[in-house]
């Protein structure tokens, strides 16, 4: 697991290869929040062109960092959702309070 | 007469065990020649069960975690016993959004997923002696 940030007009963008299960979660949770503290970001952009693998570990690690997010008056995004993790997204009903955006430039025009 | 394979996993409920798990079971389905899509709903499912032993059942104490799959036809039976704490109200368990850790950040989502990804659940456990998953998934691309 790695993952790769940048900053874009106030919004962190965070691109995870790898696989988010229990297991990695809890390193990804702990930078993340981390990674938002130093930059003083105020959206948090998710890109997941290169998560091979997600169960309801990440659901709760996107529920945690919207809320986060959240208290300092921000928003999360996220684009490039392969199929099977979209079902997943669709039945937890994370798209009722997370962004979805068809690419980075869109994300980030939405959220400035 | 029908095909007919049958294995069985023993590990330690520790959480690197969580891809091993989803990835043996995975491997061992593969010779049934399953979609993309249905190989990513068995893994998906296995690592929802096995989580739930490691996080619920043991509470990240050490226990043995057992996972079988039996291949029968194009029918996939796995099963996902551990012999932890069990659960006490198995229907308010199964309810969307209910989780006994909401202080983990679970969301309550895992069977919700094991229903949705799988054809059959069904959930046995007792209070103190631990749980048993039972999932079955027909693969449709071998009709
Ligand atoms: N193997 C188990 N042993 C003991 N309790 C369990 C077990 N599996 C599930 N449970 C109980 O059932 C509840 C619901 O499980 P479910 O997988 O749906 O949600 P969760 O694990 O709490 O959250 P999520 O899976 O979304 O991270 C758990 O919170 C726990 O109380
Ligand atoms: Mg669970």
């Amino acid at each position: 697991m790695e993952i790769k940030y940048s900053m874009k007009k106030g919004s962190l963008i965070v691109r995870i290869s790898g696989e988010i299960d229990h297991h990695t979660s809890e390193d990804i949770r702990e930078k993340l929040d981390r990674e938002f503290q130093r930059q003083n970001a105020k959206n948090i952009i998710f890109d997941f062109s290169d998560i091979q693998f997600m169960d309801s570990s990440g659901i709760g690690v996107i529920m945690g960092r919207y809320k986060n997010v959240k208290e300092r008056g921000g928003k999360v995004g996220i684009f490039n959702v392969q199929p099977q993790i979209d079902r997943i997204f669709q039945l937890s009903g994370l798209y009722k309070i997370i962004n979805h955006y068809h690419s980075l430039d869109e994300a980030v025009a939405s959220l400035q | 007469m029908q095909y007919q394979n049958t294995m069985t996993l023993s590990f330690i409920s520790k959480s690197q065990n969580e891809a091993f798990a989803r990835v043996a079971v995975a491997a061992f389905v593969s010779q049934l020649d399953p979609t993309l899509e249905e190989i990513s709903d068995i893994k998906t499912a296995v690592s929802e069960a096995v989580t739930n032993a490691v996080i619920h059942g043991y509470e990240n104490q050490e226990g043995i975690i057992t996972v079988s799959c039996t291949i029968c036809g194009n029918v996939v039976d796995i099963t996902i016993a551990d012999e932890g704490i069990g659960i006490e109200d198995i229907e308010q368990a199964r309810e969307p959004l209910y989780t006994s850790k909401p202080e983990l950040e679970r969301s309550g989502m895992g069977f919700t997923m094991m229903e949705t990804f799988m054809d059959e659940v069904e959930v046995e456990s007792e209070k103190g002696k631990g749980t048993i998953v039972r999932m079955r998934k027909k693969l449709r691309s071998l009709d």
